[in-house]
This record gives C-alpha cells, structure tokens and sequence, in this order.
C-alpha cells in the first residue's frame, strides 16, 4: 500500500505480542531484550471487516529513535511520550525488573497507547518516517539517522537547567512552563503516595487471609461452631484474595496518570523550545544593533562605544579614510544581511507560536477529557470494590452468626 | 472463712446433665488433617511464630494453694443450693436463636435476674514517696439482702484485684476464674501510665468483676463482697487474715512435688478437655495476633489516606476543567479515610478486648486443669502409699475416702463450670466476630455512597455539558 492510500483508508493499530529476545548488542555482547509486534490493519468501509497490512517486531529503543526524530521535526507539538523506560513508583508487590511479565505487558499497553496517540494527531500522523515505522522492519534505523535528524537537535536543549536569560519572554508560554512543572510535580507526588496506599490496602486484605487458616483449625475442635467457623474461614481466604484484581486494576489507572506525568515533560519541553527560539531572536537583534552603532560611529568619526579597533586607532594612529570606507562596507553588508535574517527569524517566531499555540489548545482538550475520565473509572473502581467487601462481609457475618 | 464454693459444685450434681459428645466432627474437614502441631507459616505479610509466651501472666499465676477444707462445706451449704438453682445461668433451656446470643454477650446469665451491677471508673494517679500508682473507683448496686446497703463506693488499685484473684483462686481450684489484665503489656509500652493503657485496664478489670459477680458461685464468695464494700483500711486488716506466707509456701512446694507426678491417670473426658485447652490456646493467641496485626495495618492505611486526599485538591488548584472533578475525589478519599478510622475503632472495641480476653483465659484454663491433676495426684499418691506401707493402713483409708470425694467434686465442678465457660466463649466469639463483620460492611456501604454520589455528580455534569452542545430540536 502506498503512502497516500494508507492514511486515506481507517487504519488500527495495534501492538498485539511481546516476545523475549536474544541477539547480539552494539559492542558484540550477548543481550536480552523484549520485541513488541506491531500489526496495521486497514478497515474498508464497505464492510467494515479489517485486513492485516503489516506487521512487525520493533523494540523499545525503536520506539525511542522514533521518538526522537519527532521531537526534533515537530519543535511545536507536544509530543506524546513513550511508557516509563523502568518501573518507578512502585509498590512492594510488583517487580522493579523489565523482563517482569507484568511490567511487560503493561509496557506493552503503553506503546500501543503511544502509536495510537501519534496516528491520531493531525499532524505527526502524515510523518513519513512514522509511516516507515509501521510498514518497513528492515533498514528503518538507518533511514531515520539518514535525516540527519541527530545534528539538527540543538544540543542547548539537553543541558537541562540551562536557563536562558530573555528580555521579553512571552507571558503564555511562561504561564504554561509553570503549568507543566506543577503538573509534574503533582501527578508524581500523587502516584508516590498512591503506591504507599496501595501497599498498606494489600497488607489490610492479606491478614485477613490468615483468619481463614486459624479458623479452619480451630473449627476441628469445636462441636457446635465448627461449620461456621470453617465457611467464614472460607470467606476470609475469597476477601483475602480478591485485592489481587482491585490493585491490577488500579495500575491502569495509575498508567493513565503517569501518560500525564510524561506529557507534562513534552510540553515543557515545547516552552523550551520556545524560549530558545526567543533568546536567539534578542541575540540576533542586539546584534544588529550593535552593528549598526559601529556603522554610525565609523561615519560620523564618533567613538561611543569601546571597540578593539578603536583601541588600536588611538594606539597606533588614525586609519586612513580607505580603510575606512572599506569597514563601512563590511559592516553594511552584514547588517543587510542580520536584517534579512531577524526578518525571518521573526517570522519564524510568530509560526512557532501560532502553531505551538493550536497544539496546546489541542492537547489542553485531550488532557482535560482523558484526566476525568481516568478519575471517574477510579471511582468505579473503588465502587467495585466496596461492593465486593460489602458481599464478603455479609456471607462471613452469617456465618458467625450460625 | 465460708466460702460458698460448694454451691456450684453441688447445683452441677444436682442437675441431670448429659455432658458427653454430642457427635463427632466430621471427618470431611476441608483442611485441617488432624490436629496440626499449629503455628504459623509465614506465607503472606505474615504472623509471626504462635505464643508469645505468658509474660504477663506470670504476675497473675498466684501462688497454687490448696485449702483442704472444702468437704465439710459442700455438706453443710448442699441445702441453700435450692435457691441458687434459677439463679445459675446453666440451664439446658438456653434459647438459641442468634439474636438472643447476641444480647447476651455482655453479661452471660439472664439479665433480668441480675441483682449485682458493678461499674470501675475515674482513673485516678496517686503518687507517694516510693511510688506512683494508679486507683480506681468501683460502684456498686444491689438488691442482695445479705449487703449492709444498697448502694456502695470504694476505690481499688491493680493489687487488691490480684489478692482477690488469689483468694478465689484458692478458695476454688477447680473453676474457672475470670482472668485479669496484665500487669505490663510487654511490647510497644512507653510508659506504665499513657491513657490508652488505662482505660484499655479499666474496661478489662470491670468485665472480670462482672464476671465474677455473673458467676453462679463465685458471685457469693466472701472476699468478693468484701472487695466491693469494704473501705481501705477495712480491706487490709481482712487481706492480713488467712493462711500465712510460709504455710501457703509450703504448700506450693507440695503441690509443684505432687505435678511432677504426671497425669497419667487422668479421665477421659479431662483428656479431651485438656486437649481442647491446648489447641484453643493455639488458636486464640494466633487470632489475637492477626486481629492486632489487622488493627496495625488499618491504622496505617488510614495514615496514608489522609495524605492521599489532599494532593488532589493541591492538583486542582492549578486546574480549570478539572477542578470540581478533582475536588470531588479528594472529598470522597477524606470521607473514606474517616471511615477507616471508625472501623479501626470498632476494632479496637469489639474484637481486640474479647480475643485478648480468651488468650488470658487459655491460660488460666492451663492453671485450672494442673490444679484439677493436682487434686487427682494427691489421691494417686496416698492410694499408692496404701499398696506398699501397709501399717498406716486405717489412717491412709480414711484420708483416702476424704481424698475421693475431694477429687469428685473438684472433678464436677470443673466439668460444669467448663461447659457454661465454653458457651460463653462461643456466643462471645461469635458475637465480637459478627460485631467486627457489621463495622466492615458499614464501612464498605458508606465508602460506597460516596463514591456513588460523585459518580452521579460527574455523569451529570456531563449530561449538562453535553446538552448544551447538541443543537436544539424541534
């Protein structure tokens, strides 16, 4: 299928396996890892039906150099992130280690999430190179790095705390930077506190499962309370285990949060990107203006400001009115030349925003439908729960009362 | 000194009662295969190894005296045992609907026919130059003619509940004494005095003079009354009356001798009781560690909850669209958070003092049972002296014959105390096991009515939002 004709037809993505592997890494060592399979299929409107049009094995590092290149393609939009690349935020019961089958299936779950988010954006979803991602296994990595995406990220943006000291930032964007380091800050303070609960719920329901075994015990001995005993027993071991499902279910909600928590990275990183355009705007346009000084100075003989060349002059005597013309010349050329480029450096600008601007006004709408409707599924989850603890309980107290 | 001890002993005679197995368990247990050798196997967030060993009952095994002159009493009180007959609470009419179980958790006998209330309140610190000690106040009322009034106060300190408990002790051997609170709780105890630790004590030390004052013997037992009515000084100079140290040394010395001869003539039916004792033992302190180790692990659930909560109202400051849902969240987690703390506090009051109390009394059971084979020994003893030294031989009958019918009557009278002990435990477990039932599902019910509420909130507000787009029709 080509290009055009795949976004034309409703396309679903899903990433339906994962498989451990073992191969040989960078450096010739032995390495195990986890490939996830991708499958494309195409649903025809006529019936409705779905046909597989691809399918691939891709890992997570795959999905990272994806990643990647679009972050540097797409300076304006907020990137959607990739599942956490180790477990954080985790709770007594589940596994720090990536080779855990369910850190991997979750893993799993979140890159299917993560394609499905950049095929439904306006925008990346015409990417090439993510339509390449989905339909060409061999030889994508080398076609990604021949874009030579890798020099064109500004290595400025990596040095984390730089700051940038602008004269007129723009108040939205600062606005919004605050934004997203709150957000990040709460969603993660929030699934901390979260794990620590859902420890503390998990050691409430599991001791209970040792009045199941003591009960049933005791039950031997005891001629007229034997039978409720031992069935309330029985109910204490159905409470015990049934926190099992209600924590499972409670990892995808905190999955859902954490999505958040990783896209409050990606539109801080917008802002930053932002922020650097605008510092080198200033930049370039002091420089001008200094240039431009030095031009009035060497045509009016006035020295106002201290330049090397000025140093020199006084030193080593006047310079001969040539040699002066000439400077005026070079300067004048240079001055065209930083005007043509603040010009475009400022039209830049304003499509960054204007861009920049719509995908956050995008994002904002996503995020805010996808939070609540993540809380309101907590909520429903809680629900069930109670409705199960309120069943237990209600069996065990008939049999105590027996 | 009259004990009324033989009253219980003699009413338990007097009555025709089958006391027997009234069929065995069923083989099909699901899963216990025979009797294990119990303890925990730490499987889960676990519960550690069984007993924790009797600390505190050390302080309250007093010293095992034996008063040798109960026989005479038996006889003499045999014709006030009429009068008592309705008044024992061991009757085989005992209704058996749960409801009426229930109700009769807090006080064992029939409640209309109780003439004796007792409440302990008003902790009171009392510090003198050598020590700091804690009294409190003791009310009683009563119809009994045999007290001066109707209407008495005193005030006791840990001490005089521990002589009172020797006395019965001695006077009674073979029944079951309801057990103290410990004199130290041995983990987590700061210090001697904090507030939880005293009115834990105060409750404890009211149920075991209301059981005392419930039990069909041991209510009429003089020093009982005397503990109740007697002023301070009046109670010492009775404390001071009695066997003396060195006699009741002497006989512990002789009774510690006479256990070292073994059981090994014990009746069946002691063997099966005995048996029992051991694995209930087991059982009880296994469920007072789970039931504390739960109480634990709520509390800090609760902790973590109250964290929980505020983070979201924190979040939806710097919200817009999704404040009033995030606010809602954390209003619905502070309410659940609050009922958590309910729970854990009907814990805390229904569950945690009754299993503590039945792991005090296992122990106590133990004292009883060795005091019974003790009795029994005695006997034995004198019965084997008869086969080898045949000169004393009418002296060794007749004490032999006064022996017989010690060892009779203890052995009735444990017997009839047990079963009314055992049925008792049994409405008291189950009725503190349905109480802690009933706190989880209200719990659960209220969790689940906030969450309800919010819910509905949320799917309306939806509902509005989404109306307002829809174009009207017409």
């Amino acid at each position: 299928m080509t290009e055009n004709n795949f976004w034309l037809k409703k396309i679903e993505i899903s990433v339906s396996e994962a498989e451990k592997r073992t191969g040989r890494n960078a450096m010739n060592m032995q390495e195990t890892y986890t490939a996830y399979l991708i499958e494309t299929r195409s649903v025809e409107h006529t019936d409705g039906q779905s046909v597989l049009t691809d399918s691939l094995w891709r890992r997570y590092s795959e999905f990272e150099l994806l990643r990647n290149y679009l972050l540097v393609y797409y300076p304006h939009i907020v990137v959607p992130p990739l599942p956490e690349k180790r477990a954080e935020f985790v709770w007594h019961k589940l596994s720090a280690d990536n080779m855990d089958p369910d850190f991997v299936e979750r893993r799993r779950i979140g890159l299917e999430n993560f394609l499905l988010r950049v095929a439904s954006h306006p925008i990346l979803c015409r990417d090439k190179i993510f339509y390449l991602f989905l339909t060409q296994e061999g030889n994508w990595k080398e076609t990604v790095n021949e874009t030579g995406f890798q020099l064109k990220a500004d290595s400025r943006l990596k040095a984390l705390n730089a700051t940038f000291r602008v004269k007129n930032p723009d108040k939205r964007f600062t606005e919004l930077k605050h934004y997203s380091d709150e957000l990040q800050s709460v969603i993660s303070h929030l699934l901390r506190v979260r794990a620590r609960v859902a420890d503390r719920l998990y050691g409430v329901y599991k001791v209970h499962g040792n009045y199941g075994r003591v009960f049933s015990e005791w039950s031997a001995i005891e001629k007229e309370m034997g039978d409720g005993l031992q069935s309330a027993g029985h109910h204490m071991d159905v409470y015990a285990s049934s926190i099992d499902d209600i924590l499972e279910d409670e990892e995808h909600y905190a999955d859902q949060l954490k999505e958040y928590l990783f896209y409050a990275e990606a539109l801080r990183a917008v802002c930053r990107k932002h922020e650097l355009m605008q510092y080198d705007l200033e930049m370039a346009a002091q420089d001008l203006a200094s240039k431009k000084q030095q031009c009035e100075e060497l045509a009016t003989g006035t020295v106002r400001m201290f330049s090397l060349k000025g140093m020199t002059t006084k030193l080593f005597g006047q310079e001969t009115p040539e040699q002066r013309e000439a400077r005026v010349k070079v300067l004048e050329e240079q001055i065209n030349e930083g005007e043509q480029q603040l010009k475009s450096k400022n039209l830049e600008g304003r499509e960054f925003v204007k861009n920049a601007w719509a995908d956050i006004e995008r994002f904002k709408e996503q995020k805010n439908h996808d939070l609540k409707e993540a809380l309101i599924s907590y909520a429903v989850m809680q629900i069930s729960m109670c409705k199960k603890g309120i069943q237990v309980w209600t069996n065990a107290k008939e049999c105590f009362s027996k | 000194m009259g004990t009324l001890g033989g009253a219980g002993l003699a009413a338990a005679a007097g009555r025709a009662r089958t006391v027997g197995m009234e069929g065995d368990r069923l083989a099909s247990q699901a899963r216990s295969s025979g009797l294990p050798a119990g303890g925990a196997t730490g499987e889960s967030p676990g519960v550690d190894a069984p007993l924790l060993g009797g600390s505190g009952s050390s302080a309250l095994l007093q010293a095992q005296v034996l008063d040798l002159d109960e026989d005479e009493d038996d006889l003499e009180v045999f014709s006030k045992d009429a009068s008592l007959m309705d008044m024992n609470s061991f009757s085989p009419m005992m209704p058996t609907s749960p409801l009426s179980m229930i109700n009769q958790v807090k006080f064992e006998d029939e409640p209309d026919l109780k003439d004796l209330f007792i409440t302990v309140d008003e902790p009171e610190s009392h510090v003198t130059t050598i020590e700091t000690f804690i009294t409190y106040r003791i009310i009683t009322k009563t119809s009994r003619g045999e007290f001066d009034s109707s209407e008495f106060e005193v005030r006791r300190r840990y001490q005089d509940f521990l002589w009172l408990k020797g006395k019965l002790e001695e006077a009674h051997p073979t029944l079951i004494i309801p057990p103290l609170p410990e004199k130290f709780i041995v983990k987590g105890m700061v210090e001697r005095f904090n507030d939880d630790f005293i009115e834990t004590r105060r409750k404890a030390l009211q149920k075991f003079l209301n059981r005392i004052a419930d039990h069909p013997t041991l209510t009429f037992n003089e020093d009982f009354k005397v503990f109740l009515t007697a002023q301070a000084w009046e109670l010492s100079s009775h404390k001071k009356q009695g066997p003396g140290l060195l006699s009741r040394m002497g006989q512990t010395v002789r009774a510690v001798a006479l256990s070292m001869r073994g059981v090994k003539s014990r009746p069946e039916e002691f063997m099966e009781m005995n048996n029992f004792i051991e694995i209930f033992s087991q059982k009880i302190n296994l469920i007072d560690k789970i039931s504390q180790r739960i109480y634990k692990e709520e509390r800090e659930y609760s902790d973590e909850m109250r964290e929980y909560g505020p983070i979201h109202l924190l979040w939806s400051a710097s919200e817009e669209d999704l404040a009033d849902t995030l606010k809602g969240v954390a209003s619905c987690i502070d309410k659940c958070c609050k009922a958590t703390e309910k729970r854990m506090s009907g814990l805390s009051e229904a569950l945690l003092p009754v299993v503590h109390e039945y792991v005090l009394y296992s122990e106590m059971l133990m004292g009883v049972m060795k005091r019974r084979d003790q009795i029994q020994a005695e006997l034995d003893s004198k019965v084997e002296a008869l086969m080898y030294k045949k000169a004393d031989a009418d002296l060794l009958t007749e004490e032999i014959g006064k022996l017989e019918d010690k060892v009779e009557c203890a052995n009735n009278a444990l017997k009839a105390d047990w079963e009314r002990w055992k049925h008792n435990m049994q409405n008291d477990i189950k009725s503190a096991f349905t109480e802690t039932a009933e706190e989880n599902i209200h719990y659960y019910e209220q969790c689940l009515a906030t969450w309800e509420s919010f819910l509905a909130s949320q799917t309306d507000l939806h509902m509005e939002e989404t109306s307002e787009d829809k174009p009207e029709a017409h």
